[in-house]
């Protein structure tokens, strides 16, 4: 292969590391109307009233829009970007009467800069009739206090929600009878595992521009991952026609599935579709904190059923997940924390998997990188691993005898069969990597510390079965080179070059030949955008067939200036040949095909995959532990990826050291907590520790590649699965070091410290 | 983000000192903490036009201006040779280079942080600052003390024969720390003194006062100093007043000034004891 | 307030108010490339030089600057080109929001110690957060990058 499979730079690269201004906030005119919104100081509250009177007379203020400019009877919309009908339900209004976390967006202020907005902002008056909130997810179930009493509420899917009861969505799946197997067992475990709403925290929080384009319609620009179903969302949420939305996006600061869901887009949208004049929301990072949508938080109870030779038969876990005060994405991160930890133990006989998800008055839940999974594999592998210990055997062996295979069928994931799959090469090759035999469990090292292995394993999807929707348009143009036309979005993953590095493959040229646009909505092919790890597999496949059809045209050209049938030649990239000497040139076919004629030199493929092959991962975490402080520290993260054929090998591979980080980030220092009135505490990047450089070691990456015949050049996904082994390997390694057994992350040196005194 | 209606650089600490009366009106350091605030200043003054940004180092002395920052005090070779590279090591994990070129000396002292490194580190040794108006004031009485609208001129830190050890807990590297303990040994005519500080309680850095005289004899010889260091941190954990915050409870910190403080009196106390 | 800034070599002189902050003033300038990820001085996004020196652009006050040089990434294309190319050489530039306050603050690095150690490096940037990268690729270009320079320095 020429150009897959190569460490190719990314076609922006030198832009984005020369510092141009391609970002949203760069290109923004310089007269947009500042928006900012005014949030609920409570968690749980009804606007009495609200006077805005005063507001509106500081210089420089446009416009402030409270409820009362907002129906509070029409259709409800939901900000989750997902493929219609969503199956996250209809719950939000741009501006509602009632609020429902502190953060909630309760007036939208227009005006000529930050300072009078701010000024406005601190000059309406409101008053709430605060009503008791529902904070404590475990508690929301039936509750008498409802946070979504309204009659215009809906689910659009059957995802078994229903608001008068706080339900977001309930589902159940099993095979075999779960309970005769774990009573036959040797040994049941049975543990509670408790994750947090983490935060993605790109480094450009949400922001978003408008203008009113030439033909009246919306214009909106936007730091999204999701174009066309962020047209449907601001067509819903300020009902007006899809016709007059148009969505596109530049550079994106980093998503990470933060920017799956429409956080900032509607309010600008609203101020400009009124005012007719452009305006900007750029969130702050306080806001980014508070009020957007965060990793569900979940309580996952597993139950464990093995005998005493390691033998792993029955799986039964229970999720509970909080949504929060919107349904965003509530209904579908649930079902990963099952279906994609389950099925990694291909030997158990039975598996049961129930799930609620429940509306509570915190800031919303959503997407984020692992999407359920990484919560599910936390509960799932550390379970394993608890069994290890008690069995004494070691986790990787015990890995081994009851790991997933290829060509295994997996019931507790859809029943799909497991097409491609070297988890047993990445278990053996973390092995080595991490030096396991000389450390595990831990080694003394003298001074007071102590240094300790632990592993986890995962798997994930590559796009969403049977939904996610990827699609392509080539075209050539002057001397023979080619427009790539995408809706999939690059939010600096690099899937501009590697679906460029796919074309390339196919149509035999170099890369520069390859010109990428995307996305947007009225110039890009239907795309669902880039999230579930779906790019490079699924639009990746539309890239590929689309570049075998262009390839096609090519040839009919090119037979036809050279006088014969179009499956007589053959294109080598350069040239279409006829029998081996009759040669035209690409750069000729390029430029017949602007000259009469009448054979379009243009291609468009849609693809769509009825499976969703998991990429696979092992991964061990080496930790050095202070026992008197309790300071951990991961000096040596090692990790084995089978994602397929990596497309470009550098790009997965930095995939994977980000996402890594973040699962350590998880996993000892990036904490969630709320105070009695529901505001969350760690609301900078003072008090939410994302981790810097100087607090891992190193970060090891191999990849064990198997193919997948359903993906581009055998490839399948790499952005989430990357995520998830670092919860379950770092909580062994500090039992490992400390004896301690953590079931909630992330855990502090503090916990560690004082775990032990008690202990003693 | 704070407010600022004027800004004025000062020519004179006289006309610093004037402007500073008024309730109002601020000094800057460097802005770091300041800017975070909420609230409106009237006038901002500036003491950057005053040849303050300076460290001078004497025979006997280290005079640091109030406007040297902290990215000078770390890279500042005397003061590294002086406490051993314990400057250092309290200064380098606070948040970022960037940062430290401007944070100033001056600003984290009057500011009496309780998260601060640098009080913990100048409390240990023995250093004063000198006022424009107080004259020159002991770090522990002036640590100890309240806001008034004095302007903290300089540093002073006299240098006694020294050994000092620094050491804190964070639970990420460039964090606010959890604890944070500063060991000085001075070396006297007649045999050592030394000095503890403890910060981040969460409460502002305070000297621990060795009431059992634990201490008092100097410090034991080598083997059986691991009890010496055990009775102190015990006495220590004992009598630091300690707090719960984010970042850890109450109990942890006293759990952590005993840790910190034998680890640090094991370090100061020399190979031989005396 | 009325102040004049060197910025990238050239006088500006522009009226400011007393809260303006160093970062809003270049951007207004043109400066695009200088980002803001926070407001609690965390993460080394805008750091620029003042007086050759890198700084937080989000907590300068501009009439600080006033009479000073600054000097943002749009003032060392050269060298960010040249630095850059290493990182691109890694795919660790990932979405790039972070990369202009990581690149001047690695430049800078590179003035005050030209040869720096693996630890050093990290110590030195430990103010410019990353959230896409996991610091391996960027650590792994500014390795390769010092070995060429090294390299072509004996050369």
């Amino acid at each position: 292969m020429n150009t897959v499979n190569r460490p190719v730079r990314k076609k922006d690269a030198m832009q984005l590391l020369t510092g141009q201004p391609v970002y949203t906030d760069d290109i923004a005119p310089k007269d947009c109307l500042i928006v900012k919104l005014l949030r609920s100081p409570y968690a749980s509250a009804v606007i009495k009233d609200i006077e805005t009177d005063i507001a509106m007379k500081i210089p420089g203020i446009e416009a402030v829009y409270t409820w009362k400019d907002v129906s509070q009877e029409e259709r409800r919309f939901t900000l989750a970007g997902q493929t219609y009908p969503e199956p996250s339900p209809y719950d939000r209004l741009l501006l509602d009467r009632r609020v429902r976390y502190v953060g909630d967006p309760v007036a939208i202020v227009a005006g000529a800069d930050d300072k009078c907005v701010d000024k406005a902002l601190s000059l309406i008056r409101v008053e709430y009739e605060v009503l008791d909130p529902i904070l404590d997810f475990r508690k929301a179930l039936d509750n008498p206090v409802l946070v979504h009493p309204e009659e215009n509420w809906e689910s659009l899917c059957p995802v078994g929600a229903d608001n008068k009861r706080n339900l977001c969505a309930h589902d159940e799946s099993s095979q075999g009878d779960i309970e005769k197997v774990l009573g036959e067992c040797e040994i049941v475990l049975d543990r509670v595992y408790h994750t947090k709403a983490c935060q993605q925290t790109m480094m450009e929080t949400f922001r978003t521009f408008c203008t009113i384009d030439t033909y009246g319609r919306l214009s909106v620009v936007s730091s999204t991952q999701i174009v066309f179903h962020c047209r449907r969302i601001i067509a819903n949420a300020l009902h007006i026609p899809k016709s007059m939305v148009r969505v596109s996006k530049p550079r994106i600061g980093g998503g990470f599935g933060a920017k799956q869901t429409s956080i900032s887009e509607i309010y600008p949208a609203f101020v400009t579709w009124k005012t007719k004049k452009p305006s900007k929301i750029v969130f702050s990072r306080e806001e980014s904190m508070t009020a957007s949508t965060p990793r569900h938080e979940m309580e996952m109870h597993v139950r464990l059923g093995a005998m005493k030779d390691g033998r792993i038969r029955g799986i039964d876990l229970y999720t509970l997940s909080n949504t929060g005060a919107y349904g965003e994405h509530g209904p579908t991160t649930v079902g990963l924390s099952g279906h994609k930890s389950i099925p990694l133990y291909g030997k158990a006989e039975a598996f049961r998997f129930v799930s609620d998800v429940v509306y509570t008055n915190v800031m919303s839940a959503g997407a984020y990188r692992g999407y359920g999974a990484t919560q599910g594999l936390f509960a799932v592998e550390s379970a394993v691993n608890e069994l290890a210990a008690m069995l004494h055997m070691d986790p990787i062996r015990l890995r081994e005898q009851n790991i997933v295979r290829q060509g295994d069928v997996m019931p507790a994931y859809y029943g799909q069969e497991n097409t491609s799959c070297a988890l047993d090469r990445c278990l053996a090759k973390v092995r080595e990597m991490i030096k396991w035999d000389e450390i595990y469990p831990a080694k003394d090292m003298g001074n007071g510390k102590v240094r300790s292995v632990g592993m986890g394993m995962a798997m994930q999807g590559s796009g969403i079965s049977g939904v996610d929707v990827g699609s392509a348009v080539l075209k050539l143009g002057d001397e023979g080179i080619y427009n790539l036309l995408i809706g999939a979005a690059d939010m600096g993953t690099g899937c501009d070059t590697i679906l460029a590095q796919i074309a390339a493959e196919v149509l035999d040229c170099g890369m520069e030949d390859i010109i990428v646009f995307g996305a947007d909505t009225d110039a890009s092919p239907y795309d669902s955008g880039s999230y579930a790890s779906s790019t490079t597999y699924v639009t990746g496949k539309a890239v590929e067939n689309c570049a075998l059809k262009l390839r096609e045209q090519i040839c009919r050209l090119g037979a036809r200036l050279l006088g014969c049938e179009y499956d007589q030649v053959e294109f080598d990239g350069k040239e279409v040949i006829w029998d081996g000497e009759h040669k035209v040139s690409l750069k000729d076919i390029a430029t017949a095909s602007m000259c009469g004629n009448d054979i379009l030199l243009e291609a468009s493929a849609t693809h769509s995959s009825p499976i969703s092959p998991p990429p696979f991962m092992a991964g061990a975490a080496e930790i050095e532990m202070d026992l008197l402080t309790g300071e951990t520290k991961v000096v040596n993260f090692a990790a084995a990826v089978d994602c397929g054929t990596p497309i470009n090998p550098n790009l997965a591979r930095v995939q994977a050291e980000g996402g890594i980080l973040q699962g350590i980030g998880m996993a000892l220092t990036e904490n969630i907590t709320y105070d009695g009135k529901g505001r969350v505490l760690e609301n900078s990047l003072m008090q939410y520790k994302i981790p810097a450089r100087v607090d891992t070691g190193r970060i090891q990456v191999a990849f064990e590649n198997s193919y997948e015949e359903t993906g581009p050049f055998g490839a399948k996904s790499i952005g989430e699965v990357v995520i998830n082994t670092p919860l379950p390997a770092v909580a062994d390694a500090v039992y490992n070091a400390s004896g301690l057994r953590f079931r909630e992350l992330p855990i502090t040196p503090c916990q560690i410290a004082m775990g032990r005194i008690r202990e003693e | 983000m704070i407010t600022i209606r004027n800004y004025k650089k000062a020519e004179s600490l006289e006309e610093a000192w004037r402007l500073n009366q008024q309730k109002s009106n601020r000094i800057i350091g460097g802005m770091l903490w300041l800017k975070m605030g909420k609230g409106t200043v009237q006038t901002a003054i500036d003491l950057s036009g005053l040849s303050l940004d300076q460290i001078e180092e004497t025979e006997g002395e280290i005079r640091i201006g109030c406007m040297v920052s902290l990215r000078q005090l770390e890279l500042h070779a005397g003061l590294d040779a002086y406490t051993g590279g314990a400057m250092k090591e309290a200064l380098r994990h606070i948040v970022g280079v960037q940062f430290r070129n401007l944070a100033t000396a001056g600003g984290s002292i009057f500011g009496r942080f309780g998260f601060s490194d640098v009080l913990t580190m100048f409390l240990a040794m023995d250093s004063y600052v000198e006022l424009y108006k107080g004259g020159i004031v002991p770090m522990r009485e002036f640590a100890g003390g309240g806001f008034d609208r004095d302007v903290l001129v300089r540093i002073l830190v006299r240098k006694l024969p020294a050994s000092f050890h620094y050491s804190s807990v964070r639970n990420t590297r460039t964090d606010f720390p959890v604890l944070t303990c500063a060991a000085v040994r001075f070396d006297t005519e007649t045999g050592s003194d030394h000095r503890f500080a403890i910060g981040a309680r969460p409460g502002r850095a305070i000297v621990i006062e060795d009431g059992d005289g634990i201490l008092s004899g100097g410090f034991t010889a080598h083997e059986s100093r691991e009890e010496q260091a055990c009775a102190f941190g015990e006495y220590a954990a004992a009598h630091v007043p300690a707090g719960s915050n984010m970042r850890g409870s109450a109990g942890y910190r006293k759990h952590l000034v005993k840790v910190l403080t034998q680890r640090a009196v094991l370090q100061i106390g020399g190979a031989a004891g005396c | 307030m009325l102040i004049t800034v060197e910025l990238n070599g050239k006088n500006v002189c522009a009226e400011v108010e007393a809260d303006t902050l160093l970062i809003d003033f270049v951007r207004d300038h043109g400066c695009y490339s200088v980002k803001r990820g926070c407001e609690t001085s965390n993460c080394g996004l805008c750091t620029v030089f003042l007086e050759d020196k890198p700084v937080l652009s989000c907590s300068v006050l501009a009439v600080r600057a006033d009479g000073k040089k600054v000097t943002t990434l749009e003032g060392m294309q050269e060298e960010a080109e040249q630095f850059g190319a290493f990182i691109a050489d890694q795919g660790a530039e990932q979405c790039g929001f972070c990369n202009p306050g990581f690149v001047m603050n690695a430049l800078a690095l590179f003035r005050e110690n030209p040869e720096p150690g693996e630890e050093e490096i990290k110590e030195y940037l430990a103010g410019n957060l990353c959230r896409c990268s996991g610091y391996e690729g960027q650590l792994r270009g500014i390795l390769a990058f010092l070995e060429w320079r090294k390299k072509e320095g004996r050369s």
